[in-house]
């Protein structure tokens, strides 16, 4: 009945501003236009060196550095043959091993302790945060002498189980504040029910906890690992043929003589493909992930 | 392990909701059943752990950094006081790589924020594809340092067959010889490149989470759009920027990768981090290099507290 009754003056009055919001939605179509196309722009630019080297990679040698720039190569999987010839596999490997490994270790960690900081009740939960956090900002170059001569005297320089523990040290403190912002998402309610009902701690935690958590434990994961498998710094000087990583070697990949841009862009390409592939699939994960870790 | 009376969690039960413990603006901890010791045993593995990897080799640094000791003259190690911060203050490569730290982290910073805000406000609104732009943004974050350094050099900024002078030239503009005359720029630029998706993803979110009825109100209230982003959305956006410089500049003062790969430290790029990494690994001056260590921590925190300060004047100032 009331909508009979509104319904002609709202047509009546709707017709008259329908025609001036066309025109005043032609117009901002019009701009609306004129922005999306200069958001392309803007990310094709920032995004073209990665696809210049993808498209670099495919070229043959002599097409990959010419002025003017090739646009149309004779594309070609050879530069990915050159570049396993040139033995990269192992260094891959390691790659893999210390950022897996290290990944692992450092969500078992980062997991109970965040959940001790978040859901369970602790005495000077901020001083713990602070102090967590606070070695994160810590400079890698603060530590580096010690921890080199220490590796030496030990005689575990150029060990890859090293390069892992010592990755445990640089990525936990992200993980347990990232795992901390999750966790105190978890309604306190569940888990009191969970603990009334005597559920012990590790039904509490396995049970109750981490399903709720599991893409919270998902973004810090992939954070830790995109951390450790770039890492440059360490791997460069603690290690140099067994335990070398890959981005020591690929630095040490060129050395700026003759022509080498098609398997430089190769090797790279490679490289950055586990990280880059993982980073897209997780995206909203990583996103969030970030976001809280920064944020919360 | 346990250390707190046992009867604790039972007078809580019985009490009905029991007294927050210690609450703390940054993380008011969440009521609990179980006893403290629980806690602290969940808690002690990650503290020790971080103890020991991070703690330990820094209050050795310090006492190294008192020493006078180099690795090719072991036998002459002895304690020297404050020899080595005498040496480094005296000399000029110190001054120089603090320079360059600070126009390198700088200029980043300033750069990533600019852009990021730019990339925030461009990918929050709707349009085709969006989804698409968004993960070709965040890409240059995932990146390899060590990988972007290399391609940079020698596919972007190489000066005969490179692709920024061929871009150059597009526009009517001359060549740089960008690797040998300006090493600064071609590691501020690739930086900025890698830093800019982590700017635009935390104030992508900070957009995100202002309030919808607030901006309407603004609009029925007939601000135009600058009006409402200056006044509205930029006091708003003010802690995400603050986050987002501390985050960046922390990571940045540090920053190895592209100075180790592009210059090797040439041209006003050789970094505080880079520094050190010459005294120590080539030179072998422990006790020099552990001095430099120090200061890179002092030279970190300095910078972040003063990146929040300024940010902090520059926003109060900007909404008056």
């Amino acid at each position: 009945m009331t909508t009979d009754a509104l319904a002609p003056r709202a047509t009546a009055s709707a017709r008259p501003l329908g025609r001036r919001l066309t025109a005043a939605g032609t117009r901002r179509r019009i701009r609306g236009g004129a922005i999306t196309l200069l958001t392309w722009g803007v990310v094709v630019v920032f995004f073209f060196p990665v696809l210049w080297m993808v498209l670099t990679a495919f070229k043959p040698e002599r097409q990959a550095a010419t002025d003017p720039p090739t646009f149309l190569a004779d594309w070609t999987l050879d530069s990915f043959g050159k570049v396993f010839a040139r033995d990269m596999a192992p260094y891959l490997i390691n790659s893999l091993t210390a950022s897996v490994g290290s990944t692992i270790i450092v969500l078992l960690l980062a997991i109970p302790a965040a959940y001790a900081l978040s859901i369970r009740p602790i005495v000077k939960v901020r001083d713990a945060l602070f102090f967590f956090i606070s070695t994160r900002f810590m400079p890698v170059a603060a530590s580096i002498i010690p921890v080199y001569l220490i590796l030496q005297t030990l005689g575990l320089l150029d060990n890859i189980n090293a390069l892992m523990i010592l990755y445990v040290g640089v990525n936990l403190p992200i993980a347990i504040w990232m795992m901390r912002s999750f966790l105190s998402e978890v309604p306190v309610e569940i888990v009191e029910a969970a603990q009334i009902d005597g559920a012990k701690l590790r039904t509490e935690l396995f049970r109750v906890v981490i399903p709720i958590v599991l893409p919270g434990i998902a973004a810090a994961g992939l954070i830790c690992f995109i951390f450790a498998w770039n890492e440059y710094f360490l791997a460069s000087i603690l290690t140099s043929t067994a335990a070398r990583t890959t981005p020591p070697f690929l630095a040490s990949f060129v050395d700026g003589r003759g022509f080498f841009l098609a398997v430089l862009s190769a090797a790279s390409t490679i490289a950055v493909l586990p990280v880059v592939i993982a980073g897209w699939v997780a995206q909203k994960q990583l996103v969030r992930g970030l976001a809280m870790g920064a944020i919360k | 392990m346990s250390t707190t009376t046992p009867s604790t969690a039972a007078t809580r039960i019985a009490d009905g909701p029991p007294p927050q413990p210690l609450p703390g603006p940054a993380a008011p901890p969440r009521r609990g059943l179980r006893r403290l010791g629980v806690s602290r045993a969940l808690l002690w593995p990650a503290l020790i752990v971080s103890i020991v990897l991070t703690q330990v080799p820094f209050v050795i640094t310090i006492y190294y950094s008192l020493q006078s000791w180099n690795l090719l003259r072991p036998a002459d190690q002895r304690f020297a006081w404050f020899e080595n911060y005498a040496r480094v203050f005296s000399n000029g490569s110190f001054l120089s790589s603090l320079l360059a730290t600070v126009v390198i982290t700088g200029s980043t910073v300033v750069l990533s924020t600019v852009l990021g805000l730019l990339f925030a406000v461009l990918l929050d609104r709707p349009f085709r594809g969006r989804a698409l732009a968004r993960t070709m943004i965040i890409t240059p974050f995932l990146i390899m340092p060590a990988a972007a350094a290399l391609i940079w050099k020698w596919s972007m900024f190489e000066a005969s067959t490179g692709m920024v002078n061929w871009g150059l030239g597009l526009l009517g503009l001359p060549s740089v010889a960008w690797n040998t005359d300006v090493p600064v720029a071609t590691v501020i630029l690739v930086l900025t490149w890698q830093y800019t998706p982590f700017f635009t993803l935390i104030l992508l979110a900070g957009l995100q989470s202002q309030s919808r009825d607030i901006l309407e109100a603004s609009s029925v209230d007939g601000a135009g759009a600058w009006r409402t982003f200056t006044s509205i959305t930029l006091p708003h956006m003010r802690q995400y920027v603050e986050i987002a410089v501390l985050l960046g500049s922390i990571q940045l003062v540090q920053v190895f990768d592209p100075v180790a790969i592009m210059t090797r430290g040439s041209g006003g790029t050789k970094t505080l981090a880079y520094l050190l990494y010459e005294r120590a690994f080539v030179g072998l001056e422990v006790g020099e290099a552990a001095a430099y260590g120090v200061i890179t921590v002092l030279v970190t925190i300095v910078i972040a507290t003063v990146a929040l300060r300024t940010l902090f004047k520059v926003f109060t100032e900007g909404t008056r």
